[in-house]
């Protein structure tokens, strides 16, 4: 008689072994390696060592291959594993401008020291399917493409000036405000967001926001929630050092470079009541090559300074609390997806209620006068 | 020789390879038990804390899980429960990671237990002063469905500005004739905070008030900790003319008989058939196991 409606411990073991086969899917095909996801999915490790703020692409690339390929579910694994690691030091500010650079592209300058470097990039591609990809490497028909002039290497190019500090020469670009270099950063990982928040830790919050959150908020400001006349300055790519100073030495030592995406948006501002006109500023980072993610951050990092600016704030994008606290996919993720747990001591209590209050209501339907007056006493109550 | 003994004691202690014990480090705990220490203080008030990532989802108990890790010790003996039954998925998921991870006896009785984190139910067995029960709280602030800002809830709780909740209340009352909320009812503690008792039916409201044991609430997706102390009072909001009532049913349970237990419906074929039987599975299981003794 006793319907069981509650499962069991051999239930959740039995549905993880069913996980563990559809992960390795057919077992006639070669397993995924850890260096092929690193090395020739590398834009999915980007993302996810981004969102999971850890910068080990191995570690990525087992998020990735144990959760087939689900970005946001490989985020919540190397998040999952990042919150237990230790916090031994807190480098020094990163150097983007000393960036060894890879791609570097501005849309406000024609021309500009350095050059204007392509870089690997989906722009200017066909999106056409290449159907000769379909096929294994030694069995492709040859490139009917011309050779690329021989004059391009692969060496970096030398470190080159960041546009925004070439305009800010001039006073066009409103200074970064000078942080105090003794002053600690926020940290959203050892502290709770609290509003308003400082800039330091709403930029964090964007930097491990979901891309796909801060793409359509950043749309939107283009389209009119929050307009504020973006140009992209500056987008660079490339690896920058990483410096600490260990107590006991006393000076900076460099410990490794990150491959990082900066962009620096460019906004119109037509000057405030303090402020005079200039330009204004947005800025993204990511790690590795996410350059969808490091605009739009920089693009909501913008509508986000609104007060600040003496906007008026109206827009989704502009508003702080609205952006900031659900633009964490681990969060958003699995709150949306606790709707699956049972819930039926909570609809049992609405069950009882909602039958209870129909019972009213259908003895108010056949004798209607005497709950009319009694439904008055209850308003005048 | 002596250093792998000591290695080997040390992974007995901490359960799992490669973590520390109950799976959270110690500086973590730390800062959660201060935190849980200002809740006790200041018994309805939501302390912010750093929530970590757990390795479960947000919404699946991050919350109560922090806080159970830190104030879990090997001597303690962890019950988790979900919608009162000890066999639900998640609650056996918890609990297989605090066996995992903290290498802790687990039990499904009741009074056996140290600790008890719960989801959705109180447990019908009334609770010890050497008992904690550890509510998962997926959005601690009651009135977060009148005003969606923090800035501003907090504000009102600072102001005791609670007419809002009131209002809403009344709203019901004049729409429904009652107060047509049947679970998260809204308690006031100690006659200052209006705080969320986490989404137990308002059957469970009274079980909070005046209780022998410490009652600690942890919200990880929100990071929010409060809690309440024993022997606190916590009176679910209402009206002179319109008093707190909780709902009853009009059978018994099925297994156990009980009369004065919160009960499931169970849809037993697809003609309407349907049977109630205790939630708290422990407690009809006692109950029966009771009954066959005197049998």
């Amino acid at each position: 008689m006793y319907v069981a409606v509650k499962g069991g411990e051999a239930a959740i073991t039995s549905a993880h072994e069913l996980l563990a086969e559809a992960r390795r899917g057919d077992p006639a095909e070669p397993e995924l390696s850890l260096a092929q996801i690193g090395g020739q999915l590398t834009l999915a490790v980007d993302r996810v060592m981004t969102e999971g703020s850890v910068y080990d692409r191995e570690l990525a690339a087992l998020a990735i291959k144990q959760a087939r390929g689900d970005l946001v579910e490989a985020v919540f694994l190397l998040r999952a594993y990042r919150t237990t690691l230790p916090r031994l030091v807190a480098s020094l500010p990163l150097d983007t401008s000393a960036m060894l650079v890879r791609r570097r592209i501005s849309a406000v300058f024609k021309d500009l020291p350095g050059g204007q470097v392509l870089g690997p990039t989906f722009d200017y591609t066909h999106r056409l399917l290449d159907f000769d990809l379909a096929r294994p490497d030694g069995q492709r028909p040859p490139a009917n493409e011309p050779e690329p002039p021989a004059t391009t290497d692969d060496q970096p190019v030398a470190p080159m000036a960041r546009v925004a500090d070439i305009l800010g020469r001039e006073g066009l670009l409103q200074p970064e405000t000078e942080a105090d270099p003794c002053a600690e950063v926020g940290d959203i990982t050892r502290d709770p967001l609290t509003y308003p928040a400082g800039r330091d830790v709403r930029l964090q919050s964007l930097a491990r926001a979901d891309e796909g959150f801060l793409l359509a908020l950043g749309y939107s400001t283009q389209r009119g929630f929050g307009k504020n006349h973006p140009f992209a300055g500056e987008i660079r790519m490339g690896e920058v050092e990483v410096q600490i100073v260990p107590e006991e030495l006393g000076f900076a030592v460099s410990i490794g470079s990150l491959t990082l995406t900066e962009c620096e948006m460019v906004n119109q501002f037509k000057g405030g009541k303090s402020l005079p006109p200039q330009f204004t500023r947005g800025y993204g980072l990511s790690f590795g090559e996410s350059e969808r993610k490091a605009m739009s951050m920089a693009l909501v990092d913008r509508a986000l300074r609104c007060r600040e600016l003496g906007e008026s704030p109206g827009a989704p994008a502009q508003d702080e609390e609205f952006v900031l606290s659900h633009a964490d996919s681990v969060e958003a993720s699995g709150f949306v997806q606790h709707l699956k747990l049972p819930h039926y001591v909570d609809f049992q209590a609405e069950l009882v209620m909602v039958r209870d209050m129909r019972r009213k209501f259908e003895s108010r339907e056949t004798s209607g006068e005497e709950n009319g007056s009694e439904r008055e006493t209850a308003l005048r109550g | 020789m002596e250093a792998s003994v000591r290695l080997r004691c040390e992974a007995d202690l901490t359960g799992l390879a490669g973590y520390n014990f109950a799976y959270l480090d110690e500086q973590t705990k730390r800062m959660i038990r201060r935190a849980l220490l200002k809740a006790v203080a200041i018994p309805g008030y939501q302390v912010p804390f750093a929530s970590r990532e757990m390795p479960l989802p947000y919404g699946w108990g991050t919350g109560g899980i922090q806080v159970t890790a830190s104030i879990i010790g090997p001597e303690d003996t962890l019950k988790v429960i979900d919608q009162g039954a000890d066999d639900t998925t998640n609650a056996v998921s918890i609990r297989r990671f605090f066996a995992r991870t903290a290498g802790v006896a687990t039990t499904e009785d009741t009074e056996a237990a140290s600790i008890i984190q719960t989801r959705h139910r109180v447990p019908e067995t009334r609770l010890r002063e050497d008992q904690i029960l550890v509510y998962q709280v997926p959005q601690p602030e009651p009135l977060r469905l009148m005003e969606p800002r923090e800035s501003e809830t907090r504000t009102m709780h600072a102001l005791e500005e609670y007419g809002s909740m009131y209002v809403k209340l009344y709203e019901d009352v004049t729409r429904h004739g009652r107060i047509a909320t049947a679970y998260s009812y809204p308690v006031r503690v100690e006659g200052r905070y209006v705080m969320s008792p986490s989404p137990i039916p308002k059957f469970d409201n009274p079980k909070l008030t005046k209780a022998p044991m410490l009652q600690l609430f942890g919200a990880g997706r929100e990071k929010r900790i409060y809690a309440v102390p024993p022997y606190t009072e916590v009176r679910s909001l209402d009206f002179e003319d319109y008093p707190f009532s909780v709902e009853g049913w009009d059978e018994p349970c099925a297994l156990c008989g009980a009369t004065d237990t919160y009960l499931d419906e169970i849809v037993t074929d697809d003609h309407g058939g349907r049977m109630f039987v205790c939630s708290d599975s422990n407690h009809c299981a006692r109950r029966r196991a009771a009954a066959g003794e005197e049998a």
